[in-house]
């Protein structure tokens, strides 16, 4: 034994840090069309190359191949680029709404929108999303209202959440859509909770949780997927690993040593690794993981690999920690760039179209802004009234609240 | 130099011949741990983002670089992950610095810090202990929206076996720092956050002067501490005492000019243990005593040294003690300056203890 060396710890770094040059060759990524579909009531184990493997659909001729094309019409390919690429606008119009003073702060899902477009593409309305602050895509594909959406970024006199939030921790009932939390991971076991509710009464709605791929190492990660395995709860697992954690890669959380998917095993529940940047391929999965939930086989796990192309939030400079040009050399590029080759390798779209169908969304989500401003910003016009504060800590209001709120409106 | 602490009693510094730089408080942070890195192979620190990045606040920049990855390093996002293993690292003998990136976000480590480090001593009858010191900002003023503007401190002073420390200015917060670290129990660091950059009076309209132009800014770059337990009395005053700590402190010195109440202000700066010779000795003097802090009010801190005034104070006492605090609802992202407990309503208060 003496000879056996000092123990040491084992510290994570990333492949590149600024400065470095980025070569993501290493990277194991299986082509498109090769991974099988089993049937929904596969046994966890089997599912194993799934959870380590890589679900793809789009190839590199932007053909849709093998088991997991969804064979979705031209309609649905369309409706699902044109609600990607109004969440990029959207992104882009409030992050520089930021910039610009009339707001404190804002998150894009800049890379990732395939995400929560496919996603809510393929849930219904009146199953519950809890999702985490980068799937806005999911309200804007169903057709949420863009000016209240704006309303609640710049905390206006017609916020739907009273000025109480954060910019972009929307909530929605009506179009499924949990009430974001700012804490990490603590809807994931939420998710379980709602889908528990709906078998519990016989329903045959679902719940679709999210958790990013830094947050899985919060014990509600685990404990979601407890739950979800003991009660087979007809839920679906949703890690997003977009490969960063604010400054962290996802090495830090452990997904380096083993993908995230591949957790799901260990549970008993099926784990299915996604190209997240393949609109078809994270829209079969769903659908294959949705299926499944309504059929009382209980819940999935899906890892939807992915990659955070801009900083984590307005208040992040991702240039200080790893190399500018990361976001551009990722290999399984972007979202919307391949939904648009898709369709024109199908012949039924141009890019001529495509740069029409961009000014259109630019346009829209400019009037919603316009619309949204007459409602005040968060640093000039109208305000949610001031006595709004005191509602709803409690359903009624005790009196000690109900003295601060008057002792706050002495004072002005 | 800010007008309010043109009263300021000057910081007791032990500064021999060195030069003294100006430092912001994140700056005397950094410095407090480059100090004790140095100084101590067993400190170490970790957290989320703490690493090659520096921390989302900056407070660790340039650490990793110097000491090392083993030094300091980033974290799993797991809150109760982070704080279970630096009590077990510090039950071997190591003295882990660990950051929760927000105060609002330490509830997933509560059991670990109430049940485990706060108990660890008590339970093995002092066979285990674990020194650890838990940094993480608290407070609000920055538009953080309600989960990056919680003062979370009374669910700490609340536990029996942890120390609760809160500094005002970055002289205090490197002094603090030192002597947290060097202590053998668990010692809980809320840092303003507000005050990071700046001083703030509260006032937000105010065009904002930078520590550098404050005499709290000139920061020994070398080893100091300043005691754990021992408040300051950052203005003289015969009308009326007024207790607070981190930005609090700031606000009520704003609050005494603006009223013209001859106030005297004590930055409490540890809340466990309690200098409670300083309070009593103050309002056996004053006779009358105004209690500030941005928490929410049930339960607040506030309630505990009310308590302890009125036991100690009973008979000095010449009005009800006043209370300003936080309203008892999250915190408000619209109406920061509504929720934000400012010089306009300290003055109300200072007014109504003194009877005019
Ligand atoms: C409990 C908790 N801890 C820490 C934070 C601070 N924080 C906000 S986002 C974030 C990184 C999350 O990374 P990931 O889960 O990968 O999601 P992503 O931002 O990449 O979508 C951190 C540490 C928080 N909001 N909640
Ligand atoms: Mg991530």
């Amino acid at each position: 034994m003496k000879n056996s060396p000092a123990l040491s710890l084992r510290i994570p770094e990333p492949r590149f840090r600024p400065g470095d040059t980025v070569d993501f060759s290493n990277l194991n990524i299986p082509e498109a069309g090769v991974a099988p579909r089993p049937p929904i009531d596969v046994s966890a184990k089997e599912t194993r190359d799934l959870a380590y493997g890589l679900i793809r659909v789009l190839d590199k001729e932007d053909r849709a191949v093998g088991a997991w094309d969804p064979k979705l019409d031209i309609a649905m390919l369309k409706r699902g680029l044109e609600a990607m690429m109004l969440t990029r606008a959207y992104d882009d119009r409030m992050y520089r709404a930021q910039r610009q003073g009339k707001t404190s702060f804002y998150m894009k899902c800049t890379g990732e929108e395939a995400v929560a477009v496919a996603q809510s593409m393929v849930l219904h309305r009146d199953d519950m999303c809890f999702p985490t602050y980068r799937q806005q895509g999911i309200l804007i594909a169903r057709g949420y209202p863009l000016v209240d959406m704006m309303n609640q970024v710049y905390s206006n006199a017609a916020d739907p959440m009273k000025g109480r939030q954060l910019p972009v921790m929307y909530s929605s009932k009506d179009y499924g859509f949990f009430s974001i939390s700012g804490n990490l991971g603590t809807q994931f076991s939420q998710a379980v909770g709602w889908a528990m509710g709906s078998a519990y009464k016989g329903d045959d709605k679902i719940a679709a949780g999210y958790i990013g791929d830094g947050s899985t190492a919060e014990g509600d990660f685990h404990h979601a997927l407890t739950f979800a395995s003991v009660y087979r709860a007809p839920v679906i697992l949703n890690i997003v690993n977009n490969q960063w954690a604010i400054s962290s890669f996802h090495g830090i959380a452990g997904g380096e040593d083993a993908p995230f998917a591949s957790r799901a095993i260990g549970y008993n529940l099926p784990g299915l690794r996604v190209d997240g940047n393949d609109f078809l391929a994270v829209y079969a999965a769903t659908q294959w993981a949705a299926e499944r939930a309504r059929a009382n086989l209980g819940a999935t796990v899906i890892e939807l690999f992915t990659y955070r192309a801009e900083g984590h939030s307005t208040s992040d400079d991702p240039a200080r920690y790893r190399p500018a040009e990361e976001a551009k050399g990722w290999p399984l590029g972007d979202p919307i760039e391949r939904l648009n080759r898709h369709l024109i390798a199908l012949g039924v779209w141009s890019d001529a179209e495509q740069d029409a169908l961009h000014k259109e969304v630019v346009e829209e989500v400019r009037a919603a802004a316009k619309e949204a401003e007459k409602n005040g910003t968060l640093s000039e016009g109208k305000r949610p009234s001031v006595e709004t504060m005191f509602d709803d800590v409690y359903k009624e209001q005790p009196w000690h609240i109900r003295r601060q709120a008057e002792e706050l409106a002495a004072l002005s | 130099m800010s007008a309010p602490w043109s009263e300021v009693i000057d910081p007791d510094m032990d500064a021999d011949t060195e030069v003294i730089p100006r430092m912001n408080m994140i700056q005397a942070l950094n410095s407090a741990m480059d100090v004790m890195l140095a100084k101590d192979p067993n400190v170490l620190i970790f957290g989320e983002d703490v690493g090659y990045f520096g921390g989302v606040f900056r407070a660790t920049e340039g650490l990793q670089k110097k000491y090392g990855l083993n030094r300091c390093f980033d974290t799993p996002i797991t809150e109760s992950g982070l704080i279970g293993a630096a009590i077990g690292m510090g039950a071997y003998g190591l003295r882990p610095v660990v950051e929760i990136q927000f105060a609002d976000y330490i509830y997933p480590a509560y059991d670990q810090l109430v049940s485990e480090a706060a108990r660890l001593r008590y339970r093995s009858a002092g066979d285990f202990w674990a020194p650890l010191t838990v940094r993480s900002p608290y407070g609000g003023g920055i538009f953080g929206g309600q989960t990056h503007s919680q003062s979370v401190e009374a669910l700490f002073t609340h536990v029996a076996g942890l120390k609760v420390v809160i500094p005002s200015n970055p002289y205090d917060a490197k002094g603090l720092l030192i002597s947290a670290i060097e202590d053998d129990d668990p010692v809980m660091f809320f840092e303003p956050k507000r005050l990071y950059n700046a001083p703030f009076d509260g006032r937000p309209e105010t065009q904002v002067v930078p520590w550098a132009k404050h005499p709290l800014s000139a920061v020994p770059q070398g080893y100091y501490n300043v005691p754990l337990g021992k408040a300051k009395t950052v203005r003289a005053g015969e009308a009326v005492t007024v207790l607070a700590y981190g930005a609090m402190v700031h606000v009520a010195l704003q609050a005494a000019l603006e009223s013209g109440v001859d106030a005297e202000v004590i930055d409490l700066r540890t809340l466990v243990p309690l200098d409670i010779d300083a309070i009593t000795q103050s309002v056996e003097k004053t006779g009358r005593c105004v209690i500030v802090h941005e928490a929410t009010r049930t339960s607040g801190f506030g309630a505990e040294l009310s308590a302890l005034v009125q036991e100690h104070c009973f008979y000095h006492l010449e009005a009800p003690i006043e209370r300003v605090t936080g309203w008892d609802t999250p915190y408000p992202h619209a109406f920061e300056w509504e929720y934000f407990p400012g010089p306009a309503r300290v003055v109300a208060a200072l007014r109504r203890a003194i009877g005019a």
